[in-house]
């Protein structure tokens, strides 16, 4: 069957939304993989859900794709060594979310890899392992949502009673301006991404996977369907470009025309959603029988001399990603891990990678801080860009106020937090602070 | 190596640049082509208004905030330079300064900051301060210079067409001898013809709108609903009754309805926040219009209607909130 894609086929979300400049400086750049560092530290809790417990202690020799913490229930996930050494301190550290959690130092020693891993980049097509032995395989290598935020892969084919999936859509928006990795991923590793759909769609038991991208990654969008013109189970479906579609809600609007109840996931609409650079190490966790130990993250920002895509070790100093780009700019005021509408400040460029870290964006002193803050106009332009249909200037006032009650009636919980109320506030109010605030207390009233 | 000094706040971590005082330069270069022909049609008098009007509202922002609330003045967010040019465009270009100079206080410091300043007023400040002038100084607020260019400051008056249409309809005229009285159309569009200081040229004013909204600092939903409603609207009783009721064409070209859409009923603090609300709150505004314009005591409702509607938008932003995504939704 083949597919001609025409600029009417175009599909988006339907309700809110902003147009960020795009800055995807590193879009042509291809994917470089990093030396092996000297050194890495890699957080115990990498996801969504409860830390997983340290197997390793001080002293102990590991190897590349050794388990070095396994996850304990069933929202947590494994995590493996991703280089070959010995093991040091194994501390308590403040990561970017601001709380303490244990992390593991390891000190490297050569580059020695399991035996079992197929360390080959030979693509290999054929998916001989029954559904049982993939949804293990998953688990077993810790995979996590690799868009942002990190959800337990394994968690998702875990479905309650009743509750059936027709459709595995793919996340191949990457709508947060700058970042290229899951662009890049498509354009270099297309086989090995179609693959990880067709494992995705046996793991969950579905006929139908579509690969949402937007439209200024036109060449993955040709590249995919062109190779999958023989497949009708799978289809790529262009999206305009407008943020947050990367969000999961706003993408199944956007390729179904479905949404996901308040309060629901999304298989309560019959649906699962997988990230692309997800999708890729599915491939290779089935396929090679390697864990998640490395990924693709974008380094880039205005005055980074060289805006890369990098390969890297999950636990490399963030610095030295900075100096493989290039080193750090001259008045760089603030670093994110992440996009600039959803990702983290970090203050610590010795800071790791970690898996669901999709790029680290250097922004100028200028741009580091925030305006003046003016008094609340009542424009109504975050209610307009707000894809969730909420009122943010509300949720805002009521939780400042600490009326929860009545934030909770206004639904703040199922604000997305895309960032885009804050984005477009004339007055420059930090509204989605005021709002996250609300979520958290919220959140606690109920239980 | 020395570490960097590193900001670390919660996303996002860029702004859309659109800011608030941006976007009140933006209202007061959207007013400029309206000032411009004002002072074409009323020459200095215009000049006059406009600049007493802007002094007498920033000097009464600038001089409460900071003497009588002792607080941080709050002049540098633009909005009372708006305040006074909106008011000066609401009034004849020959008012004695010191109706101006009421008028501002008014706005400014009854209708503004007693409710808490910018973000806080449920009223439209400027029309406040000229409904209350209208009231209290009926004679004036009535007495409408010529549309000549004079260069002095005491020409003679006119009536404003609505005005004509008024009292001619009261005294038993039909439409058709009275709307030969009338600037043609083309003069009211351009704006040769008798009334307020802004509201003479319906073609500067919407020059005045087209740029405001590709500057995104409005949405067509107010603007656009109110003048559509004040046309089909008279344009049925038009239908019904061509020599009780003047065209609709006439109807939005005379007096304020391009004003008072384009720039007073937008005002951000005194209009809804959803698109839905908007609609509503301009349909509002252009049903009160006419039915003042046709069956009320005065010639001309647009002040009138936009403050009564002012006074519906809290229960508006309440009852007509955007549809929520998930909520009470059909599953498939």
């Amino acid at each position: 069957m083949s597919k001609v894609l025409h600029g009417n086929d175009l599909k988006t979300f339907r309700r809110g939304g902003v147009h960020p400049d795009d800055q995807k400086l590193s879009a042509a750049v291809p994917i470089v993989t990093l030396p092996v560092p000297k050194s890495v530290k890699i957080p115990v809790l990498q996801h969504l859900g409860a830390p997983a417990k340290a197997v390793v202690q001080r002293g102990d020799k590991v190897k590349v794709g050794q388990v070095i913490a396994r996850h304990e229930g069933a929202f947590s996930a494994n995590i493996h060594s991703s280089v070959s050494g010995t093991i040091g301190q194994i501390k308590e550290e403040m990561d970017s979310s601001g709380f303490k959690h244990l992390a593991i130092h390891i000190r490297t020693e050569g580059d020695e890899w399991l035996e079992t891993v197929d360390r080959s980049e030979t693509h290999i097509e054929k998916i001989t392992m029954s559904r049982e032995d993939i949804i293990t395989r998953i688990e077993d290598s810790g995979i996590v949502g690799m868009g942002g935020a990190a959800f337990p892969s394994h968690a998702k084919v875990a479905l309650p009673e009743g509750k059936h999936i027709d459709t595995l859509l793919i996340n191949g928006v990457e709508c947060e301006p700058y970042l290229t990795s899951d662009h890049r991923l498509m354009l270099e590793k297309p086989k090995e991404v179609i693959t990880g759909v067709r494992i995705l769609m046996k793991e969950l038991g579905v006929e139908r996977a579509i690969i949402g991208i937007e439209d200024n990654k036109h060449d993955a969008v040709t590249l995919l369907s062109g190779l999958l013109r023989d497949d009708p189970a799978i289809e790529v479906q262009p999206l305009v470009v407008q943020y947050p579609q990367g969000g999961e809600r706003q993408l199944i609007q956007a390729v179904l025309g479905r949404e996901v109840p308040s309060r629901g996931l999304p298989y309560d609409v019959g649906v699962i959603v997988h990230n692309v650079g997800t999708t890729f190490a599915v491939y290779e966790a089935v396929q090679k029988n390697k864990p998640l130990i490395e990924r693709i993250v974008t380094v880039t920002g205005k005055n980074v001399s060289k805006p890369s895509n990098f390969r890297a070790r999950i636990g490399t100093p963030v610095m030295e990603l900075i100096s493989a780009a290039g080193g750090l700019p001259e008045g760089t005021g603030k670093v994110v891990a992440g996009g600039p509408m959803m990702g983290r400040a970090i203050g610590d460029l010795e800071s790791p990678v970690w898996k669901g870290m999709s790029g680290i964006l250097l922004i100028p002193e200028a741009e580091a801080r925030r305006s003046q803050e003016y008094r609340c106009v009542r424009c109504g332009k975050c209610v307009e860009v707000c894809p969730m249909g909420l009122e943010p200037y509300l949720l805002m006032t009521l939780a400042k106020s600490g009326d929860i009650k009545q934030a909770d009636h206004e639904h703040v919980i199922d604000c997305i937090e895309c960032g885009s109320c804050s984005f477009v506030c004339p007055s420059n109010r930090p509204i989605l602070d005021y709002i996250r605030l609300g979520k958290t207390k919220a959140k606690s009233r109920k239980s | 190596m020395n570490k960097p000094l590193l900001v670390v706040a919660p996303s996002p971590h860029i702004h859309a640049d659109l800011t608030v005082p941006q976007i009140m330069r933006g209202v007061i270069i959207a007013m400029v082509p309206a000032l411009i022909m004002s002072i074409y049609n009323f020459g200095l008098g215009a000049v006059y208004v406009t600049l007493l009007a802007v002094g007498f509202c920033v000097a009464a922002e600038y001089s409460i905030t900071r003497y009588l609330l002792k607080r941080e003045a709050s002049i540098q967010d633009g909005s009372a330079v708006i305040t006074g040019m909106l008011l000066a465009f609401n009034v004849p270009s020959n008012l004695p300064w010191y109706m101006i100079l009421i008028g501002s206080v008014v706005a400014i410091g009854i209708a503004k900051l007693s409710f808490g300043g910018l973000g806080n007023n449920p009223f439209n400040p400027a029309l406040v301060g000229r409904v209350f002038l209208l009231l209290s100084f009926p004679v004036a607020m009535t007495s409408w210079p010529k549309a000549v260019a004079t260069w002095t400051l005491d020409g003679s008056t006119s009536a404003t067409p609505l005005g004509i249409l008024k009292d001619g309809l009261r005294t038993g005229e039909t439409v058709d001898t009275l709307m030969k009285q009338m600037p043609s159309l083309q003069d009211l569009f351009f704006g040769l013809h008798g009334g307020s200081l802004g509201e003479m040229s319906g073609a500067a004013l919407l020059v005045g709108l087209v740029y405001m909204l590709y500057r995104k600092i409005i949405t067509w939903h107010i603007p656009i609903t109110m003048i559509a409603t004040v046309f089909i609207m008279t344009g049925i009783f038009w239908l019904i009754h061509p020599d009780k009721f003047a065209n609709p064409i006439f109807h939005i070209l005379s007096g304020g309805v391009m004003l008072g859409a384009i720039f007073m009923a937008t005002d951000y603090v005194t209009s809804p926040v959803s698109h839905k609300g908007m609609i509503v709150f301009a349909v509002g505004c252009g049903v009160l219009t006419v039915l003042i314009r046709l069956f009320g005591s005065y010639p001309e409702g647009v002040s009138f209607a936009i403050l009564i509607m002012n006074g519906f938008v809290p229960l508006i932003n309440n009852y007509l909130k955007p549809r929520k995504y998930g909520v009470n939704h059909p599953r498939r």
